[in-house]
C-alpha cells in the first residue's frame, strides 16, 4: 500500500494547531515514542508559524515513510511567499524578523533527524525534514 | 477555545485545558492583565498540564504573562509542564527565564505562599 499523505493548509493560528495534532496522530501509529511525537509536533508547529507569520499561507504536507524496514515521516512545508533571502541567516540562532524569537527553523532543525530548506526570493520557500522512529 | 480563569482569594488559576491557538494564548495573557488589576490580584498559577506542545510562540506567550502579571503587582507560577514538552522546549532552545515553575497545580499555590511571605517578610 502506497502511503498516503496528508496535506493541511495553512492560513491562520488555528491551521499550526491543526498540522501538528495531525502531525503527532500520523507518527503515533508509524512507531514513535510519545517523546519523538511531542519532538515532531514541536517542530511542526514552527514551521507553520513560520508559513503563518512570513508567508501569509501555504501547506504543510505530512507522509508516513519507510526506507528499507525503517519507519519515519516526512514533514513538508510550502508557501509562495516572499522567500528567504539569506538562508545561513535565518537559520542562525536567535535570528527574527517577524515575531517567533528566532528559535522557529533552527529549533526545528535540532527537532528532526534530517532538515533542508529551499528558498527563492519571490517564489517560496520549502523546508523538508524527516525525522526516523527507534 | 478561551481558557477558564478561577479566582481563588488573592489568586488567579487559569486552567488551560486544550491545545491553544496563538490567538487563544494572547487573549490569556491580556485577560490575565486586566483581571490582575480589577481583582488586586497577588498571584497568578498558570496550569499548562493539558499542553502537548510549548513552542517558541507558546513559551514567548507565557514569560510575557509572568512579566506583564508582574509588573501589575502579582508573581505567576508555571505549572504541569510535561516531560516530553520540557524536553522538547530544551531541544528548541528556549528557556523561561525569570519564570516560576512548579510540578502541579498544589506545588504552585505553595510557591506563590512562600513568595508573598518572602515579600511581606514574615514568617
Amino acid at each position: 500500500m502506497e502511503p498516503v499523505e496528508t496535506c493541511i493548509p495553512i492560513v491562520t493560528d488555528v491551521d499550526v494547531v491543526t498540522a501538528r495534532q495531525k502531525g503527532r496522530e500520523i507518527a503515533a501509529a508509524h512507531g514513535f515514542s510519545a517523546t519523538d511525537q511531542t519532538l515532531i509536533a514541536t517542530a511542526i508547529s514552527e514551521v507553520a508559524r513560520n508559513i503563518v507569520s512570513y508567508a501569509g499561507r501555504g501547506e504543510i504536507a505530512l507522509s508516513p515513510i519507510d526506507e528499507h524496514g525503517r519507519q519515519g515521516i516526512l514533514v513538508v512545508a510550502r508557501d509562495s511567499g516572499p522567500g528567504i533571502s539569506d538562508i545561513a541567516l535565518a537559520m542562525r540562532d536567535g535570528f527574527s524578523t517577524a515575531n517567533s524569537l528566532g528559535a522557529g527553523l533552527p529549533g526545528a532543525k535540532r527537532l528532526m533527524d534530517e532538515f533542508e530548506i529551499m528558498s527563492t526570493v519571490g517564489v517560496g520557500t520549502t523546508v523538508t525534514m524527516r525525522k526516523w522512529a527507534r | 477555545m478561551p481558557v477558564p480563569i478561577l479566582k481563588q482569594g488573592e489568586v488567579l488559576i487559569a486552567s488551560i485545558q486544550a491545545a491553544l491557538s496563538d490567538r487563544d494564548l494572547a487573549a490569556l495573557r491580556d485577560e490575565l492583565a486586566d483581571r490582575v488589576g480589577r481583582f488586586r490580584i497577588r498571584g497568578v498559577v498558570v496550569d499548562v498540564t493539558a499542553l502537548d506542545v510549548l513552542d517558541s510562540f507558546a513559551s514567548r506567550t507565557i514569560r510575557s504573562i509572568a512579566y506583564i502579571t508582574k509588573l501589575r503587582g502579582a508573581d505567576t507560577v508555571v505549572v504541569g509542564i510535561q516531560p516530553d514538552v520540557a524536553f522538547a522546549m530544551v531541544q528548541l532552545g528556549l528557556t523561561l527565564d525569570g519564570v516560576v515553575t512548579a510540578l502541579d497545580l498544589e506545588e504552585g499555590l505553595e510557591a506563590l505562599r512562600l513568595i508573598r511571605r518572602d515579600a511581606l517578610g514574615t514568617g
